[in-house]
């Protein structure tokens, strides 16, 4: 395994608020990890920061075997470089049908001229219905994506994050809104996928957690207080304190 | 990951449809065009009947390039979502082109014939100053500005009439999209574009003859034997030629891929940027080839028209485009045209003096004067409630329901609710 991303020293403040502080964090490749913390405690500015949303205000962020560093980069340029995410609320286009956003997100050339030349594969319409089934959305490929129940759209974003085949996936809350066996088939899938690629989830759900088995990283206000398995952390006295003893 | 069956891959190749079969508006608009134009052609005096005349026949062929700046502006806005309220800086820009060589060319061929009368031949210098005093003169000068120096070819120009409208468009797409200005700030930005350019062209010494502009531009150069009636079905068939071509092309832009993505961008951009597309060269793109098209229009319209002055860049022109296009229904190619041919049809009868005034007793509604408050009553009842517009009428009529957006598309869903916080917490979320 080695070090697909690397986070050091990374703090940003908000009109004087440190919502991340002195943050440093590392993932290799594949690994699955898990960020758990109480609410506001910057998990998702800290995926803000790297796909290129969130400028920081000081420290590094470096990314692959070149070390390029993503503070330069345009948000596009990272996510072509290899980096997904799923954000916390589903965010689809919902005007388009499920096989236009899916077809959008494929992993293909991104120029004007490259999308305006695009022809419909066989190949890539396959591998549509391969995403769509993995996601159980099949039978919802015509629709409109803003008829699809909150559950769904979360699949469907999920499913987009699959089709660009990142090499590095963040994936926010994926499991609200979705019923215990829905919950299952995620962390199924999130598992397999870290078989390959790093993961990283941030999920509230401790059950959820734990299935997926992983190291997991609690982040409070801002800054990485515990680092470890999950019996290790949730074991923790500063965890306990901050977030499950409340 | 699951496995790919048989089964799949053939489905998969099943969603490879031709670009008609995807888009039956295509055919259904081209035979509407087709047929349009073969009735004006059989009824014009030219080529037919005569029982249009040839006045109206122009009208007609300066309303399809009116509708073809509309596709612009539907594709730019409707389906980009970026509110330009400047290409009827680019139309303009067409017509000068054209109207540079258009009257270069004429006043060539008049120099010309007066001065082969004298004595002695003249030198291509005195034939040249000729020409100068002749266009310069209302401005009080003879001189040839730089603008001029392509104008004795119409190959030239006509490649000017593409060029400066492209070169704008992408120099002032860059520059605004590259720093990410959007909404309303860029749609000041293209205002504020329009009206440096107009009020550039107003001045007497910009080198286009400042507020007198070009004109007789109706006669052709080397047409002088052809009758008005003639060139004028000849303009309308030109007109007809460009829209349907045009037509096709958006269509094709907006379909497929490149649709998705510029219609993704127009919902939400952040989202596009996440996906990895340079959301900047996109608009770029789409900015442009508008532009572009818009310019080729303009330089269609301008002859039948046979003048262009400075006000026809004027802010409000553009304004008038957006309202066009609103009014026939954003989003989709032929609710532009629907809006662009009914509102401006509609407003030279209203402003033409051929509606009948109204008598109210204690006031007369003279149209001349209240066409453009009936234009704001219809854009603002548009706007609130018929957001689809015209072309939402199809709608009813395919009992095909397109999912109605929120935001920028009308009222948002929250000045429906009868009462604040008389919903549940869940939709709020
Ligand atoms: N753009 C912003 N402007 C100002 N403050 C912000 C901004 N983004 C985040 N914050 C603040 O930074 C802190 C961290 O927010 P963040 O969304 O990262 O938390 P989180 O860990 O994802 O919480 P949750 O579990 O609720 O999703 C919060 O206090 C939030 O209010
Ligand atoms: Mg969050």
């Amino acid at each position: 395994m080695s070090t697909l991303l690397e986070m050091s020293g990374v703090s940003v403040s908000f009109d004087g608020f440190k919502a991340i502080n002195n943050l440093s964090f590392q993932i290799g490749e594949p690994e699955m990890r898990a960020i758990i913390g109480p609410n506001g405690a910057g998990k998702t500015t800290f995926m803000d920061i790297i796909t290129g949303k969130t400028r920081p205000d000081e420290g590094r962020v470096i990314f692959g075997e070149k070390s390029i560093s993503l503070l330069k980069m345009s948000e596009s340029h990272i996510a072509r470089a290899g980096i997904g995410r799923k954000f916390q609320k589903p965010t689809v286009f919902e005007a388009q049908t499920v096989r236009e956003n899916l077809a959008m997100a494929l992993k293909n050339p991104r120029g004007p001229f490259d999308v305006l030349l695009y022809r419909k594969s066989a190949k890539g319409g396959a591998r549509i219905e391969e995403i769509a089934s993995e996601v159980g959305l099949t039978e919802h490929l015509t629709r409109p994506a803003g008829e699809l129940s909150h559950g769904q759209k979360q699949w469907l974003e999920i499913g987009m994050l699959l089709a660009q085949e990142p090499r590095l996936l963040l994936v926010d809350e994926p499991a609200a809104g979705m019923t215990p066996s829905e919950r299952e088939h995620t962390t199924d899938l999130l598992v397999r996928l870290a078989e390959k690629h790093a993961v990283v989830v941030v999920e509230h759900d401790m059950e959820f957690v734990r299935r997926l088995n992983c190291k997991v990283t609690v982040l409070h206000e801002g800054s990485v207080l515990a680092e470890g398995s999950l019996d290790h952390v949730t074991n923790n006295k500063d965890v306990i304190d901050v977030y499950l003893g409340r | 990951m699951t496995s790919v069956t048989e089964n799949m891959v053939s489905q998969g190749g099943g969603a490879r449809k031709s670009f008609i079969a995807q888009n039956p508006s295509v055919l259904w608009f081209l035979l509407a065009l087709a047929l349009f134009t073969l009735g004006v052609t059989v009824l014009s005096e030219a080529t037919g009947s005569g029982v249009i005349s040839t006045s109206f026949v122009k009208t007609l062929g300066k309303t399809l390039c009116l509708c073809l700046v509309a596709i612009c502006m539907d594709v730019v806005w409707g389906y980009c979502g970026i509110l330009s309220l400047g290409h009827m800086a680019f139309f303009g820009i067409g017509g000068y082109a054209i109207g540079q060589w258009l009257m270069y060319a004429r006043t060539e061929i008049i120099v010309t014939q007066s001065l082969s009368a004298a004595a002695i031949p003249p030198t291509d210098q005195e034939v040249v100053d000729a020409i100068g005093t002749q266009i310069f003169g209302v401005v009080g000068s003879s001189e040839f500005p730089m603008i001029w120096a392509f104008s004795d070819s119409l190959f030239l120009q006509l490649l000017m009439v593409i060029a400066v409208p492209g070169l704008l468009a992408l120099v002032f797409g860059w520059l605004a999209f590259r720093s990410r200005v959007t909404g309303v700030y860029l749609s000041i930005l293209t205002q504020a574009m329009t009206l440096a350019l107009s009020l550039y062209l107003f001045q007497n010494d910009s080198g286009l003859r400042g507020n007198n502009g070009l004109s007789g531009l109706q006669n052709i150069p080397g047409f002088e034997e052809t009758s008005q009636a003639t060139l004028s079905i000849v303009f309308f068939w030109a007109a007809a030629l460009a829209l349907g071509l045009g037509y096709v092309l958006f269509a094709w832009v907006t379909s497929g891929k490149m649709g998705s993505v510029v219609r993704g961008i127009r919902d939400d951009e952040a989202r596009v940027r996440f996906l990895g597309y340079h959301v900047e060269s996109f608009k770029l793109f789409v900015f442009t080839i508008t532009a572009v098209v818009a310019g080729i229009a303009g330089a269609l319209y301008y002859p039948q028209a046979g003048i262009i002055n400075p006000a026809e860049i004027a802010p409000i022109a553009s304004i008038y485009l957006a309202v066009w296009v609103a009014i026939g229904g954003r989003g989709r190619l032929y609710g532009a045209v629907i809006g662009a041919a009914f509102v401006s049809l509609l407003s030279s009868w209203f402003t033409g003096g051929s509606a009948p005034d109204i008598n109210l007793g204690f006031y007369v509604v003279k149209w001349t004067d209240w066409w453009l408050v009936l234009l704001g009553f219809s854009f603002v009842a548009v706007t609130l409630f018929a957001p689809k517009g015209i072309g939402g009428l199809f709608d009813l009529i395919m009992i095909k329901r397109t999912p109605d957006r929120q935001g920028d598309y009308g009222p948002s869903e929250g000045a429906k609710r009868a009462e604040e916080g008389s919903v549940d917490v869940e939709d709020v979320k």
